[in-house]
């Protein structure tokens, strides 16, 4: 049986779907993901760490694998300074919950998702202060903004890797190096946390060259492994005896203790590590690295320019952001003039077989910033998988369906023009 | 030369794995194996050594970072 989607009572064979839904989870995914994790769920199986045996030691080198693909990447000085969770949502918790004390301070953007700000805001009710850096309307963030908000007990500067709204890529480098460099002797300077969710495997990244103290990452969207993987890689300037687990719980070391272990990873990966997804999530990244980041973000940058272009070429439709692919990731959010986006989705998948994500993508104040809140956006957002003529494909959809308004709302003025003047005359 | 293996013990599973690695590359052999119950009541694994590399492999293991709890003589 051909693989197909069946939406109510059409179908549409996979591989007609265009899926431009990869800032939410990336599709398809590499067949050496699967493959991967097959095999672990078949031939490995056991708990990693927790015993002895050759099946558990196995299983133990397929979770310590991960770290290493991970660690290469985004060139960790060391495979053990990775910590792995189930999203960047956990990981993001983690760092927030984990470091952040009442009267300490945050500087952070205003384009941030809701992984970030929903546990600052519940921090604030505790005395953590907080400042929200405004973006420009493009989703642009001047460093020298950052660097005004820092105050004496600020401990984190939190930012947003690149927009999952509009897909801006933020200065993170520029500002660690800003930071660093004013630093006054005796303070510390604080630490740069970046959410790289959007960005891990689509943007280069390297956390040493770049300053960056602690980096989350997701594992299933430009990684291309499963969901259910994420996490962390932790830099040697945090102190870890500050670094407080979201959890504490057997770790299959020092079982003869009842107190958490204070190594890495084990202080922050209680209990059993999602390995069949990290099988996975190893592919994703061995496939990643095999292709090279350069490489994707180049043919991903040439597709975003193609979709930026062509939309912009359509009467009715405003793009956001930058419009600079070079200075963005493959996610492009657009509006149709007098259609709301929730319909726009709808009939981009009912009609086109297109999927996409409308709305407020778990990030209001992104929204707030770029001017198109509460009513949001429809959001295409590009991976490795896709191709040029995809998107001209979406072009074409999008164009019939900002024609359809523009007759809609033209009949619509004729019909009121025509009840004024009946008004009138009567 | 001093016969025999040792087992040096290490913080944690990702530990040995990373010290198993290390030790390959330097052309030591080494084996992981469950925690002698002797030894301690852990129940990780340990990696086992020959007795007669014993100072290398430490010297490895000191290079790349690897923490040691104890070297024991098996
Ligand atoms: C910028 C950003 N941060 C965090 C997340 C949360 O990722 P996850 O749902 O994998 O925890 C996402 C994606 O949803 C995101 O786009």
């Amino acid at each position: 049986m051909p693989a197909s989607l069946r939406p109510g009572d059409w179908e549409v064979p996979l591989d007609e779907v265009i899926y431009f839904d990869n800032a939410a989870t990336s599709w398809p995914k590499p067949p050496e993901v699967t493959e991967a994790m097959v095999r672990f769920l078949n031939e490995i199986g056991a708990n990693p760490g927790r015993s002895g045996h050759r099946m558990a030691v196995e299983a133990g080198r397929v979770v310590y694998e991960a770290r290493e693909a991970i660690a290469e990447l985004f060139n960790a000085p060391d495979p053990l300074r990775v910590v792995f969770g189930s999203n960047a949502t956990e990981a993001l918790n983690l760092v927030l919950r984990g470091y952040l004390r009442p009267g300490d301070h945050v500087v952070t953007s205003s384009v941030e998702h809701n992984a970030v700000m929903r546990p600052l805001r519940a921090l604030e009710r505790q005395g953590v202060e907080i400042t929200v850096v405004g973006c420009a309307p493009d989703g642009t963030l001047d460093p020298a903004d950052v660097l005004a908000a820092i105050r004496s007990n600020t401990v984190l500067v939190v930012l947003n890797h690149a927009s999952n709204v509009v897909g801006t890529i933020l200065p993170v480098a520029e500002v660690a190096a800003q930071v660093r460099a004013q630093l006054i002797a005796p303070l510390p300077a604080p630490l740069l946390v970046v959410d790289a969710a959007q960005t891990a495997g689509a943007v280069p990244i390297d956390v040493q060259a770049d300053g960056i103290d602690l980096l989350v990452f997701t594992g299933h969207k430009s990684l291309h492994g499963p969901t259910g993987t994420g996490g962390l890689v932790i830099g040697e300037r945090v102190d870890l005896a500050r670094l407080e687990p979201l959890k504490r719980g057997g770790t299959g070391s020092r079982s003869e203790h009842e107190e958490q272990p204070d190594f890495l990873p084990d202080k922050y990966e209680s209990g059993t590590v999602n390995a069949v997804g990290l099988a996975g999530l190893t592919a994703g990244v061995r496939w990643v690295l095999k292709q090279g980041v350069e490489a994707i973000r180049a043919r991903e940058e040439a597709l975003t320019r193609r979709l930026i272009d062509g939309l912009r070429a359509i009467p009715g439709v405003t793009v956001y952001g930058t419009l600079d692919p070079a200075r963005q990731t493959a996610t492009v959010s657009f509006s149709i003039a007098g259609m709301e986006p929730s319909e726009v989705g709808l009939r981009l998948d009912e009609e086109f077989a297109i999927m996409c994500r409308v709305g407020l993508h778990c990030a209001p104040a992104a929204h707030r910033t770029i001017g198109t809140f509460p009513t949001g956006t429809v959001r295409f957002s590009l991976g490795a998988f896709n191709t040029a003529e995809e998107v001209d494909r979406a072009l074409e959809a999008v164009e019939r369906l900002a024609g359809d308004t523009r007759r809609r709302t033209h009949s619509a003025r004729r019909m009121m023009h025509q009840a004024g003047y009946e008004q009138q005359g009567g | 030369m001093e016969e025999g293996y040792a087992v040096v013990l290490v913080y944690s599973t990702a530990h040995a794995l990373k010290a198993e690695k290390a030790l390959q590359r330097a052309g030591l052999s080494c084996k992981l194996i469950p925690v002698p119950r002797h030894i301690s009541s852990d129940c990780g694994v340990c990696v086992r050594i020959h007795r007669a590399d014993q100072e290398e492999v430490l010297e490895v293991l000191e290079t790349v970072g690897v923490g040691i709890e104890g070297v024991h003589n098996i």
